[in-house]
C-alpha cells in the first residue's frame, strides 16, 4: 500500500501535498508520540511529560509553553496571576496586525506573550514573569513590556525577588518604535528593583533573541540557561546574510555563551526548580506566608 | 513627504556625520579612546568638549565620509566594545558632574561573529539600565539613521530630539519587508507602516523636539542645537539627582502604560 504509485507524478497539488505529508508523519497519532528534533527518536508523550518534556534518549529540551513552565517551577496552587486580561491593540494601524493578534490568541490560548504573577518556589515567595513562545514568538510589544514593568514594580513595592523566564523573537515590529521603547522601559524597572537590593534571576530558554536579549534577559543578577538554548542578539540567519559565511556549530547556543562568560550556569529542567530554590535560600529570601501565595 | 524619501535622505552619503556635529557644536574637543576591556571601536567617537562655557561629555556614532573611512568606521555599526566605551565615558561624566550629549547615527549594532561572542546583547542591555540611573543630564539627538537597539543604546535620555530628515525605527524598512512580506520590493510600504519619521515620532511622543533642517542648511541646525542643548542642560542641572532620574524613568514609563492600553 505504501509503495503504490511512489514514482508516479502527482496529478494535482492536493495529491502532491498528501504524499509529502504521508512521508514525514509516521502513522501514529501525534498526541501519543513525538519525535525528537535532535535525535529523531520517537518517545511516548506520557514519557515526555513525566520527564519535564526532555527527550529521554538524548536530553533535548522540547519547547514548552508558559503554563507548563509555571507548573514545573511553582509550588502547587500558589500561583496568583496578575493582569491576565491585558491584550494588544493595533495602535499604528499596521497592515495585517489585527489578524495576527487574533490568530495568536486562538493558537496560544493566551491574551499576550507573557504571564506575570506571584507564587512560591520551595515555599520562598517570589514574583515572576514567564514568556509565551506560541504568542507571536514571544515578541515584545507594549503589553509585554508593560506587564513585565508592572511585575517589577510590584516586586519592588513588596520587596520580592524576581524570577524571569525568557523566550522571544525580539521587539514586535508591528508596534514600531513603541515596541523598541519597551526595552528602555523594562530596563528602567529592572534598575529600580536592583537598586533596592533585590534579587533578579533570569532563565534563558530557546530561543531568546533581539530586543529581549538586549534588555531584561541579560540584566539578571544571575543568568541561567537551558541546555542548547539559542541565545543571541542578532539571529544566526541575519548574521549569515550579513557576513556571508557559515556559522560554526554550536554558535550562540547556551554552552557557547557559558564559555564566553555571559551566563552563570546551564541548568537542565530536571534540576531547575531545585537550583532556583537553592539560589533563593542562599540569598536569604524568607519562606512562609499564607497558603495561596498572596502577600 | 513620503517616509521612504526620508530614509534615503537620512542615509545620504553627503549628509553631515557625527564628527561634523562635534566640530560645529563644541570647542576644545578631545577624543578619548577605548573601553578598557577589549579594544577601541572606531564606529563610536567619545570625548570631552566645551558647549560654549560648559564642559560636556560627547558620544557620537560615526559612519565615515570616504570609502576608506567608512570601512574603518564599520559604516557606523558598533561592536560591544563601542557601547562599553560609551558607557565608560558616561560613568566618568557622572563622576565629574558633566552633562552628556549623545549623537545617534547608525543602521544598527553590528551583527557578526565577534559582536555576538563579546556579548552585543549584554552590552546594549547594560547601557539601557545604567543610563536610566545616571545622575547627570543626558540629551540624545538622532542626526541621521536611528537603527533599533544599536541606536537606543545611546537613546535613554532626559530628552530625545530628532533632525527633520532623520529616521528612528525598530527595524530597517528592508528588514521589515523581507521578514513580514518576504518581499524586498515592499520596502517603501514598510517605511510608511513603521512610523519612523520625525513627524510620526513626535506625534507618538517618542521624540520631544524636531530640529528643522531648512533645506539642509546645517549652519542653522548647529546654531539651534547649540543654544537648545545649553538651555536644556542648564534647566536639568538645577534638578537634584532623584528628580532627574525619576523624570527620566517616567519619560520612558509612559510608552504603552496600562492607562493607554486599556483605553
Amino acid at each position: 500500500m505504501l509503495n503504490k504509485g511512489l514514482f508516479k507524478k502527482p496529478k494535482n497539488e492536493l495529491e502532491a501535498q498528501h504524499r509529502i505529508k504521508r512521508k514525514t508523519d509516521p502513522a501514529i497519532p501525534s498526541e501519543l508520540c513525538r519525535s525528537c528534533p535532535s535525535c529523531k527518536q520517537l518517545s511516548f508523550t506520557s514519557d515526555l511529560e513525566n520527564n519535564f518534556h526532555v527527550c529521554p534518549k538524548c536530553g533535548h529540551h522540547f519547547r514548552i509553553n508558559a503554563r507548563q513552565r509555571l507548573n514545573m517551577i511553582i509550588d502547587q496552587d500558589t500561583f496568583v496571576e496578575q493582569y491576565h486580561e491585558l491584550s494588544s491593540t493595533n495602535r499604528l494601524e499596521f497592515p495585517g496586525y489585527d489578524e495576527k493578534l487574533a490568530q495568536a490568541t486562538l493558537f496560544s490560548h493566551e491574551n499576550e506573550g507573557v504571564i506575570i504573577g506571584t507564587g512560591k518556589i520551595g515555599s520562598h515567595k517570589v514574583a515572576l514573569f514567564v514568556m509565551e513562545a506560541t504568542f507571536m514568538m514571544g515578541s515584545m510589544g507594549q503589553v509585554v513590556g508593560e506587564k513585565i514593568t508592572l511585575i517589577f514594580e510590584y516586586a519592588l513595592k513588596h520587596r520580592l525577588p524576581m524570577i524571569g523566564y525568557t523566550v522571544s523573537g525580539g521587539a514586535r515590529m508591528q508596534e514600531g518604535m513603541l515596541a523598541l521603547m519597551q526595552m528602555a522601559k523594562t530596563s528602567g524597572a529592572v534598575k529600580r528593583h536592583s537598586d533596592a537590593g533585590l534579587l533578579y534571576l533570569t532563565v534563558l530558554t530557546d530561543p531568546t533573541t533581539g530586543g529581549v536579549t538586549a534588555s531584561f534577559a541579560m540584566e539578571g543578577d544571575i543568568i541561567l540557561a537551558e541546555p542548547e538554548a539559542l541565545i543571541a542578539f542578532a539571529g544566526p540567519r541575519v548574521i549569515e546574510q550579513t557576513i556571508r559565511q557559515r556559522l560554526p556549530k554550536g554558535f550562540q547556543r547556551a554552552e557557547f555563551l557559558l564559555e564566553k562568560g555571559f551566563v552563570d550556569a546551564i541548568v537542565p529542567r530536571s534540576i531547575q526548580k531545585e537550583t532556583v530554590k537553592r539560589l533563593l535560600t542562599l540569598h536569604g529570601i524568607p519562606k512562609g506566608g499564607d497558603q495561596n501565595g498572596s502577600i | 513627504m513620503e517616509a521612504y524619501k526620508r530614509v534615503a535622505l537620512a542615509r545620504k552619503k553627503t549628509r553631515p556625520t557625527g564628527q561634523d556635529f562635534i566640530d560645529n557644536l563644541f570647542t576644545d574637543f578631545i577624543e578619548l579612546h577605548g573601553d578598557r576591556c577589549f579594544g577601541d571601536d572606531p564606529a563610536m567617537i567619545t570625548g570631552l568638549g566645551m558647549l560654549m562655557d560648559m564642559p560636556v561629555t560627547v558620544i557620537a556614532q560615526e559612519r565615515g565620509k570616504t570609502t576608506k573611512s567608512r570601512v574603518k568606521r564599520n559604516f557606523g555599526s558598533s561592536h560591544p566594545e563601542g557601547y562599553r566605551k560609551a558607557l565608560r565615558q558616561m560613568k566618568l561624566a557622572e563622576k565629574f558632574n558633566r552633562p552628556i550629549v549623545c549623537l545617534i547615527d547608525t543602521s544598527g549594532a553590528f551583527c557578526g561573529i565577534g559582536a555576538e561572542e563579546r556579548g552585543q546583547g549584554h552590552a546594549i542591555a547594560n547601557n539601557l539600565m545604567e543610563m536610566m540611573g545616571l545622575k547627570v543630564p543626558i540629551l540624545s539627538i538622532v542626526i541621521g539613521e536611528g537603527g533599533s537597539g544599536g541606536a537606543l543604546a545611546l537613546g535613554v535620555a532626559d530628552e530625545v530630539w530628532m533632525l527633520e530628515n532623520a529616521i528612528y525605527s525598530v527595524i530597517s524598512p528592508e528588514g521589515c519587508a523581507s521578514i513580514l512580506w518576504k518581499d524586498a520590493s515592499k520596502t517603501k510600504e514598510a517605511a510608511n507602516c513603521l512610523k519612523l519619521t520625525a513627524q510620526n515620532l513626535l506625534e507618538l511622543q517618542v521624540v520631544d523636539k524636531i530640529i528643522s533642517e531648512n533645506h539642509r542648511d546645517f549652519k542653522n541646525v548647529y546654531r539651534e542645537l547649540k543654544i537648545g542643548l545649553y538651555k536644556c542642560f542648564q534647566k536639568n542641572q538645577a534638578l537634584d539627582h532623584q528628580q532627574l532620574t525619576e523624570y527620566r524613568y517616567q519619560r520612558f514609563r509612559k510608552y504603552g502604560a496600562i492607562e493607554t492600553i486599556t483605553e
